[in-house]
């Protein structure tokens, strides 16, 4: 299996190299067939990287504790699943998982457009190709997972070696979240180098019109979405599994993956107005190269330890190799670009603040800045010891203070972009869309500040969301009645009939929906009360509203590991509500220790407790809460987010009509050919 | 003209006020890199800044209350040379990972008794395979806790 993983990976290089060659020469020089090659050993490369995956996967399962990577990352006692994801537990098995969906992708592009006559798609399967090759000679040279595990026993120099078991798969993986959170993740990020293909292509083959954007809508929209859901996973995996009563902490590795996701929406939306107007020309190639560069940015900066973090992989040599990646394609963007810059012209201008132009540009602009601040704060430590002596770090403050203002302006953006009118709107219409939603926020700012609060952020953010609601309804309300006006349908059938006619705008309302959810979610942390309290069975704590009663503290054990569970009876005014478990657990097999989180979840909030640890001179357990108001709404908003995306990405019937009738016109030509062939 | 300059005034507020958020930002969480040594050696000048200490817990010191820690922080376990007192108070709990020996890195003030205050508190334990394998190869992640750390990166991050 070692054997069949190394040749593949070496052959899957080869068949690169050659892709490479053919589809860039082939295209070049207008041989057709020498580009068709190119194009089917594309499929040859995909092909033998799954030959590597199912070998590592093989070993894995085998527990085969010869190869370094399965004694790392996995041991006999871990359960099928998780031998399975133990593929992206670590280091060099990432970087191959990431081979595996980026060939994935190229064979994918291949495969879609297989018929497509022209210089873009060989020159896009060709700068796919490049970024395989990159990571096809780490996976080769840099950080091979088929490596023999040696050891060196008494200095007599390194030996082969068979661990007896492996040191496990870390067990705050070992969670469910974690098992899809990674492949999400992955599959939003490489994804980010499709529609960065294509425009390469573009810019190679001086190609700029609307061709590469129309192709590449639905890649940018499907990674997109991935990488948004990637990280909602990650964040809920952190609450859920990590028992600090949060789900995002501005990591270093978090950010790495909000960045590409900010650029990426801001792409999205950019992409509308070079649809419509023609205009932004410059901007969207320059959003996609960046998008693109972050991602690879995103990779590296979890894998070289540059910066410290909790997901960052242990620090190695992979280093240099992005370092050299990312200047030599930075470089290439940025010389592509300039040198193209005359065939990027604008058609149109700017007009007035009261237009979906200006919207978009106020929506990119902040979008960008976003961005460019958690940049700067993830990278602050390594800056500021280039610029002045002293080493310098900044925390959660430095970012939420730029990115709640920015979220909420991108909130009150979401509700006013799409109902102003392209070019400029007039003050009387003005006036007639958002007099009930302005109305709404007013009233929603008053409530809150009738019910107590007194911090301007989370007024605003209720008010503003009220606002945007109200746009919603009120857009959602007009196109169903002229429907039912129009075909006797009843409410439902109307609204179903109006997203369904025009998928890209509601299905991009319902995505509106699912950030304005979002943000109420991200609202509830300003309300986050937090107690703890040490009990022996039979004694009582309360926490806010809520009242515990511990019933029972016993020993757990399990072939994977052992620890301590402590029964809470949660009620609140006298009444029960839930028994909740919490435990503390020890992993055997990689020594640590691990808090299991026990929740109880209602609409409006969460009780979340957890198993802090036992008092060593009372022998009382000591159990922290934490009452987290509205975090349902985080999760809830990611579904109707996706679910959003999804609409939009669903094929409109205008578009099934034409390629059903495409697909008959080529039927029609086959048919031809054979005639003409007899 | 005129349309270009209306909306470089609108982008120029809207960048200006990102700024004047940033720069808040900043002064109010920029927390300075330091070694024990260099805290010690700064003496009283060290309490007016929010600092960042790495070192390893010293074996034996870990006294826990509630769900707050106090312990000793040392530079180098083996000589016991530089160490510090450090007493948790921050709102998260204790990392799992947090034990005996393990990396850990504090973030907080220094108290005028000398004694360190951290409102942050992440640890990695010490990769114990090291000795069992005999190979420098090391386990990822493994670590708890709010914007938790430096797994491998700390024993560089000693040296700043």
């Amino acid at each position: 299996m070692i054997q069949i993983g190394n040749y593949a990976v070496a052959l899957a290089l080869t068949f690169c190299a050659y892709a490479l060659f053919a589809l860039f020469y082939g295209a070049r020089t207008g041989r057709r067939e020498l580009a068709k090659s190119g194009e089917r050993s594309v499929y040859a490369m995909f092909g033998f990287v799954v030959l590597a995956v199912v070998a590592l996967e093989v070993l894995l399962m085998r527990s085969d504790f010869s190869v370094e990577y399965v004694a790392e990352y996995s041991n006999r006692d871990l359960p099928f699943f998780y031998k399975l994801a133990s593929l992206w537990g670590g280091q060099k098995g990432s970087l191959l998982f990431w081979t595996l969906i980026l060939t994935g992708y190229t064979a994918l592009v291949a495969l879609r457009n297989r018929n497509y006559a022209g210089k873009l798609i060989p020159y896009t399967l060709g700068v796919l190709s490049v970024t395989s090759m990159f990571f096809l000679i780490m996976n080769k040279f840099a950080a091979n997972p088929f490596e023999r595990l040696m050891v060196d026993h008494g200095g007599a120099g390194l030996q082969a070696f068979t661990a007896p078991d492996g040191r496990g798969l870390n067990p705050l993986l070992q969670h469910p979240a974690m098992v899809i959170h990674p492949p999400m993740l992955y599959l939003g990020y490489v994804g980010m180098v499709v529609p960065f293909a294509f425009c390469m292509a573009a810019l190679l083959t001086r190609e700029l019109g609307a061709g590469w954007i129309k192709l590449t809508r639905r890649w940018t929209l499907f990674a997109w979405l991935f990488l948004g859901t990637g990280i909602l996973l990650g964040g809920r995996w952190a609450y859920v599994e990590l028992g600090w009563g949060g789900y995002w902490a501005w990591d270093p590795v978090e950010n790495a993956s909000l960045m590409p996701w900010l650029t990426g929406t801001a792409f999205l939306h950019s992409v509308i107005v070079q649809e419509r107007k023609n205009m932004l020309k410059v901007w969207n190639v320059v959003l996609i190269l960046a998008t693109y560069l972050l991602a690879i940015f995103g990779t590296f900066l979890t894998r070289s330890g540059i910066v410290s973090s909790v997901h960052a992989f242990a620090q190695s040599s992979i280093g240099n190799y992005f370092v050299t990646f990312l200047v030599i394609a930075a470089l290439a963007s940025i010389y592509l670009v300039v040198t193209r810059l005359a065939f990027l012209k604008s058609d149109n201008q700017l007009d007035s603040y009261a237009s979906r132009e200006a919207s978009f540009l106020f929506n990119n602009l902040i979008l960008l800045a976003a961005c460019f601040a958690v940049l700067w704060g993830t990278l602050f430590p390594v800056l500021s010891e280039l610029v002045q002596k002293d080493k310098v770090s900044v925390g959660a403050p430095f970012f939420n203070k730029i990115n709640v203002p920015i979220g909420l302006f991108l909130l009150f953006l979401t509700g006013v972009g799409p109902l102003l009118a392209w070019r400029k709107t007039s003050w009387e219409s003005m006036a007639r869309i958002f007099m009930w939603p302005t109305l709404a926020g007013i009233v929603a700012g008053i409530i809150t500040i009738v019910a107590g609060e007194r911090s301007i952020y989370p007024i605003m953010s209720f008010a503003i969301a009220a606002f945007v609601l109200m746009t919603l309804i009120t857009e959602f309300g007009r196109a169903t009645r002229a429907r039912m006006r129009n075909t006797k349908e009843n409410p439902f059938a109307a609204l179903y009939g109006i997203t369904a006619t025009n998928k890209r705008r509601y299905g991009g309302y319902i995505a509106h929906l699912g950030f304005l959810l979002l943000l109420v979610g991200f609202t509830g942390q300003a309300f986050t009360t937090e107690g703890w309290g040490e009990v022996n069975v039979g004694e009582k704590f309360s926490i806010g509203k809520y009242d515990f009663t511990c019933v029972d503290i016993a020993d757990v054990k399990d072939p994977n590991y052992e620890g301590m569970s402590a029964t809470l009876a949660l009620s609140k005014n006298g009444k029960h509500l839930a028994n909740l478990s919490p435990e503390k657990r020890f992993y055997a097999a990689s020594e640590q220790t691990t808090s299991e989180v026990r929740m109880f979840h209602t609409p409006l909030e969460d009780v979340y407790v957890v198993f802090a640890n036992v008092k060593e001179d009372t022998n009382k357990a000591v159990m922290q809460v934490w009452v987290n108001p509205l975090v349902s709404y985080v999760w809830l908003g990611g579904v109707v987010l996706a679910l959003g995306t999804i609409i939009t990405l669903l094929p409109n019937r205008v578009e099934r009509r034409l390629i059903r009738r495409k697909k008959a016109v080529e039927n029609l030509l086959r048919e031809t050919d054979k005639v003409a062939v007899r | 003209m005129k349309r270009q300059v209306r909306f470089g005034i609108g982008i120029a507020v809207v960048l200006i006020a990102i700024a004047y958020f940033a720069f808040a930002g900043y002064n109010e969480s920029k927390a300075y890199y330091k070694t024990i040594e260099e805290v010690s050696a700064m003496g009283p000048a060290a309490q007016s800044k929010r600092l960042r200490v790495a070192g390893l817990v010293k074996e034996g010191t870990i006294e826990r209350d509630g769900t707050h820690v106090s312990f000793v922080l040392a530079q180098d376990v083996e000589t016991m040379h530089h160490s510090m007192r450090v007493n948790y108070v921050g709102s998260q709990p204790v990392p799992d990972t947090f034990k005996d020996r393990a990396d850990a890195v504090v973030e907080g003030k220094v108290l005028a008794d000398g004694t360190f205050e951290a409102d942050h508190l992440q640890a990695k334990c010490a990769s114990k395979y090291e000795a069992k394998y005999g190979t420098n190869a090391q386990h990822p992640g493994g670590v708890t806790g709010a914007d938790a750390a430096p797994a491998e990166t700390l024993k560089t991050s000693n040296t700043y």
